[in-house]
Protein backbone atom coordinates (compact mmCIF):
# COMPACT_ATOMS: atom_id res chain seq x y z
CA UNK A 1 0.00 0.00 0.00
CA UNK A 2 1.33 3.33 -0.70
CA UNK A 3 2.42 5.65 2.04
CA UNK A 4 4.26 8.81 2.95
CA UNK A 5 7.62 8.29 4.55
CA UNK A 6 8.06 9.02 8.09
CA UNK A 7 11.91 10.39 9.20
CA UNK A 8 13.39 10.59 12.57
CA UNK A 9 15.49 13.01 14.02
CA UNK A 10 16.91 12.99 17.36
CA UNK A 11 13.27 13.03 18.98
CA UNK A 12 11.77 14.85 16.12
CA UNK A 13 9.41 12.94 13.34
CA UNK A 14 9.91 14.48 9.98
CA UNK A 15 7.40 14.27 7.14
CA UNK A 16 7.25 15.80 3.50
CA UNK A 17 4.18 15.57 1.45
CA UNK A 18 5.51 15.36 -1.66
CA UNK A 19 2.48 13.45 -3.97
CA UNK A 20 -0.74 14.69 -4.39
CA UNK A 21 -2.76 13.22 -1.29
CA UNK A 22 -5.88 11.09 -2.12
CA UNK A 23 -8.54 11.00 0.90
CA UNK A 24 -6.83 7.43 2.00
CA UNK A 25 -3.63 8.69 1.95
CA UNK A 26 -4.04 11.40 4.40
CA UNK A 27 -6.07 9.24 6.59
CA UNK A 28 -2.72 6.67 6.58
CA UNK A 29 -0.38 9.56 7.29
CA UNK A 30 -2.34 10.38 9.76
CA UNK A 31 -2.39 7.20 11.77
CA UNK A 32 0.63 6.36 10.84
CA UNK A 33 2.05 9.01 12.37
CA UNK A 34 0.23 9.11 16.06
CA UNK A 35 1.40 5.46 16.02
CA UNK A 36 5.12 6.65 15.40
CA UNK A 37 4.93 9.30 18.24
CA UNK A 38 4.26 6.83 20.53
CA UNK A 39 6.59 3.56 19.12
CA UNK A 40 9.45 6.70 18.84
CA UNK A 41 8.50 8.69 21.58
CA UNK A 42 8.60 11.84 19.48
CA UNK A 43 8.24 15.14 21.44
CA UNK A 44 7.69 17.20 17.75
CA UNK A 45 6.09 16.58 14.64
CA UNK A 46 7.04 18.75 11.40
CA UNK A 47 4.79 18.26 8.19
CA UNK A 48 6.66 20.26 5.14
CA UNK A 49 3.77 21.20 2.55
CA UNK A 50 6.11 22.85 0.52
CA UNK A 51 5.80 20.50 -2.48
CA UNK A 52 1.81 20.69 -1.88
CA UNK A 53 -0.29 22.75 -4.59
CA UNK A 54 -3.45 22.24 -2.93
CA UNK A 55 -4.86 21.91 0.54
CA UNK A 56 -8.38 21.35 0.44
CA UNK A 57 -10.99 21.46 3.71
CA UNK A 58 -10.01 17.31 4.10
CA UNK A 59 -6.43 17.63 3.56
CA UNK A 60 -6.40 20.82 6.28
CA UNK A 61 -8.65 18.96 8.82
CA UNK A 62 -6.57 15.84 8.73
CA UNK A 63 -3.45 18.50 9.49
CA UNK A 64 -5.45 19.69 12.39
CA UNK A 65 -6.52 16.25 13.70
CA UNK A 66 -3.03 15.24 13.43
CA UNK A 67 -1.65 18.33 15.37
CA UNK A 68 -4.52 17.78 18.24
CA UNK A 69 -3.78 14.35 18.31
CA UNK A 70 -0.02 15.00 18.50
CA UNK A 71 -0.79 17.33 21.53
CA UNK A 72 -2.35 14.71 23.47
CA UNK A 73 0.01 12.45 23.00
CA UNK A 74 3.01 14.97 24.26
CA UNK A 75 4.07 16.00 21.06
CA UNK A 76 3.92 19.22 18.93
CA UNK A 77 3.43 19.76 15.64
CA UNK A 78 4.68 22.58 13.39
CA UNK A 79 3.48 22.57 9.47
CA UNK A 80 6.07 24.33 7.30
CA UNK A 81 6.64 25.25 4.06
CA UNK A 82 3.08 26.32 2.93
CA UNK A 83 2.92 27.98 -0.74
CA UNK A 84 1.37 31.59 -0.74
CA UNK A 85 -1.47 30.42 -3.11
CA UNK A 86 -2.46 27.76 -1.04
CA UNK A 87 -2.50 30.31 2.24
CA UNK A 88 -5.08 32.13 0.11
CA UNK A 89 -7.43 29.50 -1.10
CA UNK A 90 -7.36 27.66 2.29
CA UNK A 91 -8.58 31.40 4.31
CA UNK A 92 -10.81 31.72 1.48
CA UNK A 93 -12.43 27.94 1.69
CA UNK A 94 -13.03 29.05 5.36
CA UNK A 95 -10.02 27.13 7.15
CA UNK A 96 -7.50 28.42 9.87
CA UNK A 97 -5.98 25.36 10.81
CA UNK A 98 -6.87 26.57 14.55
CA UNK A 99 -4.40 25.38 16.99
CA UNK A 100 -1.70 24.12 14.34
CA UNK A 101 1.48 26.41 14.87
CA UNK A 102 3.11 27.03 11.24
CA UNK A 103 6.45 28.16 10.12
CA UNK A 104 7.61 29.29 6.81
CA UNK A 105 10.34 26.60 6.26
CA UNK A 106 11.78 23.55 7.89
CA UNK A 107 14.67 25.32 9.34
CA UNK A 108 12.25 28.10 11.43
CA UNK A 109 10.31 24.89 11.82
CA UNK A 110 13.19 23.21 13.89
CA UNK A 111 13.85 26.49 15.53
CA UNK A 112 10.30 26.48 16.83
CA UNK A 113 9.99 23.06 18.00
CA UNK A 114 13.63 23.32 19.43
CA UNK A 115 12.56 26.45 21.67
CA UNK A 116 9.60 24.42 23.21
CA UNK A 117 10.66 21.16 23.61
CA UNK A 118 14.28 21.30 25.04
CA UNK B 1 -19.54 -3.23 -8.27
CA UNK B 2 -23.56 -3.31 -9.85
CA UNK B 3 -24.47 -2.59 -12.85
CA UNK B 4 -26.16 0.92 -11.86
CA UNK B 5 -23.41 1.97 -10.87
CA UNK B 6 -21.56 1.67 -14.39
CA UNK B 7 -24.67 3.23 -16.07
CA UNK B 8 -24.77 7.05 -17.05
CA UNK B 9 -25.76 9.39 -14.62
CA UNK B 10 -29.45 9.94 -14.84
CA UNK B 11 -29.97 12.93 -13.16
CA UNK B 12 -31.49 15.43 -15.76
CA UNK B 13 -30.51 18.93 -14.70
CA UNK B 14 -30.91 22.16 -17.13
CA UNK B 15 -27.63 23.00 -15.80
CA UNK B 16 -25.94 20.76 -18.35
CA UNK B 17 -26.77 23.16 -21.27
CA UNK B 18 -25.62 26.44 -18.67
CA UNK B 19 -22.61 28.18 -20.17
CA UNK B 20 -23.62 26.29 -23.47
CA UNK B 21 -22.68 28.67 -26.00
CA UNK B 22 -19.48 29.68 -24.66
CA UNK B 23 -18.18 26.00 -24.63
CA UNK B 24 -15.11 25.10 -26.52
CA UNK B 25 -14.70 21.94 -25.69
CA UNK B 26 -15.92 19.18 -23.25
CA UNK B 27 -14.07 16.34 -21.25
CA UNK B 28 -16.46 13.99 -19.27
CA UNK B 29 -14.57 11.91 -16.12
CA UNK B 30 -16.18 9.37 -13.71
CA UNK B 31 -16.05 10.63 -10.06
CA UNK B 32 -16.23 7.54 -8.38
CA UNK B 33 -13.07 6.96 -6.04
CA UNK B 34 -10.31 8.85 -4.11
CA UNK B 35 -8.22 8.58 -7.38
CA UNK B 36 -10.76 9.92 -9.68
CA UNK B 37 -10.83 13.02 -6.84
CA UNK B 38 -7.09 13.34 -7.68
CA UNK B 39 -7.43 12.79 -11.60
CA UNK B 40 -9.49 15.74 -11.77
CA UNK B 41 -7.65 18.10 -9.79
CA UNK B 42 -4.56 16.88 -12.46
CA UNK B 43 -6.91 17.77 -14.90
CA UNK B 44 -8.40 21.11 -13.59
CA UNK B 45 -4.90 22.11 -12.95
CA UNK B 46 -3.85 21.59 -16.63
CA UNK B 47 -6.61 23.64 -17.88
CA UNK B 48 -5.52 26.92 -15.88
CA UNK B 49 -2.34 26.36 -16.76
CA UNK B 50 -3.04 26.55 -20.48
CA UNK B 51 -5.49 29.64 -20.10
CA UNK B 52 -2.83 31.29 -18.50
CA UNK B 53 -5.11 31.31 -14.76
CA UNK B 54 -2.95 32.95 -11.93
CA UNK B 55 -1.32 30.59 -9.49
CA UNK B 56 -3.71 32.09 -7.22
CA UNK B 57 -6.76 31.25 -8.81
CA UNK B 58 -5.45 27.78 -10.30
CA UNK B 59 -4.99 26.58 -6.58
CA UNK B 60 -8.96 28.45 -5.85
CA UNK B 61 -10.13 26.25 -8.90
CA UNK B 62 -8.70 22.86 -7.85
CA UNK B 63 -9.38 23.37 -4.58
CA UNK B 64 -12.92 24.53 -5.71
CA UNK B 65 -12.74 20.94 -7.92
CA UNK B 66 -11.48 18.77 -4.99
CA UNK B 67 -14.13 19.40 -2.22
CA UNK B 68 -16.96 19.69 -5.13
CA UNK B 69 -15.73 15.92 -6.64
CA UNK B 70 -15.70 14.68 -2.90
CA UNK B 71 -19.42 15.97 -2.55
CA UNK B 72 -20.24 13.81 -5.22
CA UNK B 73 -18.95 11.00 -4.45
CA UNK B 74 -19.91 11.14 -0.57
CA UNK B 75 -22.98 12.61 -0.97
CA UNK B 76 -24.04 11.65 -3.77
CA UNK B 77 -22.87 8.41 -4.35
CA UNK B 78 -20.52 9.00 -7.11
CA UNK B 79 -21.52 10.85 -10.71
CA UNK B 80 -19.44 12.48 -13.11
CA UNK B 81 -18.25 15.81 -13.85
CA UNK B 82 -17.93 17.69 -17.04
CA UNK B 83 -14.92 20.19 -17.59
CA UNK B 84 -15.64 22.45 -20.24
CA UNK B 85 -13.13 24.94 -22.15
CA UNK B 86 -15.80 28.51 -22.39
CA UNK B 87 -14.70 31.74 -24.06
CA UNK B 88 -16.77 34.80 -23.80
CA UNK B 89 -15.22 37.35 -26.70
CA UNK B 90 -11.85 37.52 -25.86
CA UNK B 91 -12.44 36.00 -22.19
CA UNK B 92 -11.44 32.66 -21.58
CA UNK B 93 -12.70 30.24 -18.45
CA UNK B 94 -12.85 27.31 -17.42
CA UNK B 95 -16.20 25.66 -16.24
CA UNK B 96 -16.78 22.71 -14.22
CA UNK B 97 -20.37 20.87 -13.99
CA UNK B 98 -20.38 18.06 -11.44
CA UNK B 99 -23.67 15.53 -11.46
CA UNK B 100 -25.09 13.13 -9.45
CA UNK B 101 -27.81 10.82 -9.40
CA UNK B 102 -27.99 10.82 -5.26
CA UNK B 103 -30.43 11.60 -2.68
CA UNK B 104 -30.37 15.16 -3.48
CA UNK B 105 -30.05 18.22 -1.33
CA UNK B 106 -33.39 18.90 0.99
CA UNK B 107 -32.25 22.50 2.44
CA UNK B 108 -29.83 24.49 -0.24
CA UNK B 109 -29.86 27.46 1.81
CA UNK B 110 -28.43 25.18 4.81
CA UNK B 111 -26.08 23.33 2.97
CA UNK B 112 -24.31 26.39 1.80
CA UNK B 113 -23.95 27.48 5.60
CA UNK B 114 -20.29 27.63 6.60
CA UNK B 115 -20.08 24.75 9.62
CA UNK B 116 -23.54 22.89 8.04
CA UNK B 117 -22.42 19.45 7.95
CA UNK B 118 -24.56 15.74 7.45
CA UNK B 119 -21.48 13.83 6.63
CA UNK B 120 -19.57 14.55 9.78
CA UNK B 121 -16.78 17.11 7.42
CA UNK B 122 -16.31 20.49 8.59
CA UNK B 123 -19.36 21.43 6.60
CA UNK B 124 -17.10 24.18 4.02
CA UNK B 125 -17.42 22.40 0.65
CA UNK B 126 -20.22 24.12 -0.98
CA UNK B 127 -20.03 27.57 0.99
CA UNK B 128 -16.29 27.61 0.94
CA UNK B 129 -16.67 26.07 -3.22
CA UNK B 130 -18.30 29.07 -3.86
CA UNK B 131 -16.59 31.91 -2.41
CA UNK B 132 -13.16 30.05 -4.27
CA UNK B 133 -14.97 30.39 -8.07
CA UNK B 134 -16.42 33.56 -10.58
CA UNK B 135 -19.91 31.97 -10.67
CA UNK B 136 -22.16 28.99 -8.78
CA UNK B 137 -24.85 27.74 -9.39
CA UNK B 138 -26.86 24.21 -7.95
CA UNK B 139 -29.58 22.22 -8.88
CA UNK B 140 -30.56 19.51 -6.83
CA UNK B 141 -34.04 17.55 -6.28
CA UNK B 142 -34.66 15.49 -3.40
CA UNK B 143 -35.24 11.88 -4.65
CA UNK B 144 -33.78 13.01 -8.63
CA UNK B 145 -29.81 13.51 -7.61
CA UNK B 146 -27.96 17.45 -7.82
CA UNK B 147 -25.65 19.37 -10.27
CA UNK B 148 -23.05 21.83 -9.51
CA UNK B 149 -21.73 24.36 -11.70
CA UNK B 150 -18.79 26.70 -11.32
CA UNK B 151 -16.94 28.42 -13.69
CA UNK B 152 -13.69 30.43 -13.04
CA UNK B 153 -12.49 33.48 -15.42
CA UNK B 154 -9.19 33.68 -16.67
CA UNK B 155 -9.07 38.21 -15.28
Amino acid sequence: MERIPILRMGNLLLVTIQVDMHDRLAMTLQDDLTERIVSDNAKGVLIDISALDLVDSFIGRMISNTAAMARVLDAQTVVVGMQPAVAITLVELGLTLHGVKTALNVEKGMALLGKNIF
Amino acid sequence: MSAALNTAVAFDTALIEHNSRLRTARLTLPLRSDEDVVALRRHVRERAVAIALSLVDQTKLVTAASELARNTIKYGGGGEVHLDALEDGFKRGIGLLFVDSGPGIPDLDMALRDGYTTGGGLGLGLGGSKRLVDEFEIDSRPGEGTAVSVVKWKR
